[in-house]
């Protein structure tokens, strides 16, 4: 039996399509909940990012707690950036009592790109020893070895960089996060089909579900802010251009557009499983996107 | 060696304001090869300062200045003999650990740290120095082709680069190579590739307890202490 209704779907042969919500820095998450209860039914699964960019924020599993209250279905992001393994395994522990099964896991933005940059970056854990400390948890003992009462089950996901520069480095990383027990990944921001083919003919020979990273870009601007800042995000020079051409205050339905082709051609071609919508800081955007790339049915 | 740098002027004048007779004292090891607290950055100090309270005709100080061969061996801190014997304070220019030498040695004498000690490195050129060590205890530099992940990539991850890399570079600074890159591209040059495939375990920070102590093998066996 699936963990979560989110692994069950992934162990369908459906297109797969997940969405992620970046909390407040306050206390005040009405528009959290607006945004859940917009994207709940439109998607098979949201995740709540965690500290994104290194930003101190409303915490990720605080933002699954409300996916579950509101009857989404939640996917914990969780970095390694701000706790140890103490830390780690205990909000596993929440996170299983509290029925948020579905486990992002990463290594997280340096400190130095975010708003606390004195801050004492952790690491104690990479994504890969998170990866394999989750399938610990699940043979029901912690990291230094003891019984636990009871053991979880998540369904555990991971992230991959397509279209980095130095692919190589990057594609043993991914064979290892697969040893480890991934069982889907959500791809960082694709802006190239060609360089995500050549991934996607290398990734396809292993037994996990691959979910193309789709950021929304909302000007030519916001695109060369995220060349130069996020990081690893390489845009594409063709897609600057095609959103510098539009008249201003169009960028972001351009964006649109070109977030909805992509995703049509990802799924028209049966390039990988599903894809995983960023609309960094729009996420009231994302059903146009479903609705443009013709993915909002009566049947979802 | 160890790296460090002097701490600004201003720092270090706020820090004597209470004492009257100042000893500079200088570090012939590792704080002379890094410029920061050799005997020629305690001859430049000595001048700064006295031309300091010079300019601003405030403080009453005396200086007077000196540099042992080590800081951090008391066998070399004896040489100090009379040195100290008029003076109010130790203003020293020998790393953090030269400092507590001077201060477990002389247990009646304030001592000042001079210089912010930055970390373990090497001289990449002229005047400029970079981290290449974090002491962690167990060193994995067989695995990595002789390249440090711990110091070297800003998050001291151990199983391949984050997601982050850019044109080679380290997604917390532009200018700074991205350690798994670099180790990437020395293990296939290496033909030990297989290396980076394995997978490492979280690290053992037992390996590395505050504050840790080693005894000479030799002195172990015959159940000496050496504290
Ligand atoms: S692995 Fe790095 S930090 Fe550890 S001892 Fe070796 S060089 Fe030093
Ligand atoms: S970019 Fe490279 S050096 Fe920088 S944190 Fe990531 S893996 Fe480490």
């Amino acid at each position: 039996m699936a963990n979560s209704l989110f692994e069950e779907k992934l162990s369908s042969n459906d297109f797969i399509i997940t969405t992620e919500i970046g909390p407040p820095k306050s206390v005040d998450v009405s528009e959290v909940v607006h945004h859940i209860k917009l994207l709940k039914d439109k998607v098979d699964a949201i995740n709540i990012t965690d500290h994104q960019s290194s930003v101190m924020r409303f915490p990720s599993i605080g933002g699954c707690l409300l996916v579950r209250e509101l009857g989404g279905e939640p996917i914990l992001q969780m970095t390694c950036r701000d706790r140890n393994r103490l830390a780690l395994q205990s909000e596993l522990l929440l996170a299983y009592s509290r029925d948020i099964k579905n486990v992002l896991s990463l290594t997280g933005d340096s400190i130095d790109v975010g708003d606390h940059k004195d801050a004492k970056p952790v690491f104690d854990l990479d994504s890969v020893q998170l990866l394999k400390m989750i399938r610990t948890l699940e043979s029901g003992i912690d990291m230094g070895g003891n019984e636990l009462g009871a053991a979880p089950k998540f369904c555990i996901g991971t992230s991959v960089h397509p279209e980095a520069d130095f692919i190589e480095p990057q594609l043993i990383k991914f064979d290892k996060k697969v040893a480890a027990g991934a069982q889907f990944f959500q791809t960082q921001g694709i802006f190239d089909l060609a360089s995500f083919r050549r991934f996607m003919q290398y990734a396809s020979q292993f037994d996990v579900k691959i979910l193309a990273g789709i950021i929304v870009l909302s000007s030519a601007g916001m695109a060369r802010y995220m060349n130069n800042n996020v990081p690893g995000i390489i845009v594409a020079q063709s897609l600057i251009d095609e959103l510098a051409a539009v008249e201003k205050g169009k960028g972001l339905q351009k964006g649109i557009e070109i977030a909805a082709r992509f995703i049509k051609t990802i799924r028209e071609e049966k390039l990988c499983h599903g894809v995983h919508i960023m609309a960094v800081g729009n996420e009231n955007i994302v059903p146009d996107i479903l609705e443009a790339a013709e993915l909002v049915s009566s049947s979802r | 060696m160890i790296v460090a740098e002097q701490k600004p002027l201003e720092d270090i004048i706020r820090m004597i304001v209470p004492y009257e007779r100042v000893l500079i004292l200088g570090c012939g090891t590792c704080m002379t090869v890094c410029d920061a607290g050799g005997e020629r950055e305690v001859s430049f100090l000595h001048n700064a300062l006295q031309l300091a309270q010079a300019r601003s005709g405030e403080g009453a100080h005396t200086f007077s200045e000196h540099t042992v061969k080590r800081q951090c061996d008391p066998e070399f801190l004896e040489a100090l003999g009379e040195k100290t014997a008029d003076v109010d304070v130790i203003l020293s220019l020998g790393c953090g650990i030269g400092v507590q030498a001077i201060a477990e040695y002389l247990p009646d004498m304030p001592v000042l740290p001079g210089v912010n000690t930055s970390f373990m490195g090497m001289t990449k050129e002229s005047g400029v120095w970079d981290e290449r060590c974090a002491a962690c205890g167990e060193c994995r530099l067989e695995d990595t082709g002789g390249i440090c992940p711990i110091t070297r990539c800003t998050k001291g991850i151990l199983n391949g680069p984050c997601a982050g890399v850019k044109n080679g570079k380290c997604e917390a600074n532009k200018d700074m190579d991205c350690a798994w890159i670099l180790i990437y591209q020395r293990l296939e040059r290496l033909q030990q590739l297989d290396k980076m495939r394995r997978y490492y375990p979280p690290r053992n920070f037992r390996a590395i307890p505050r504050p840790r102590r080693i005894m000479s093998k030799a002195e172990t066996v015959t159940g000496e202490s050496n504290g």
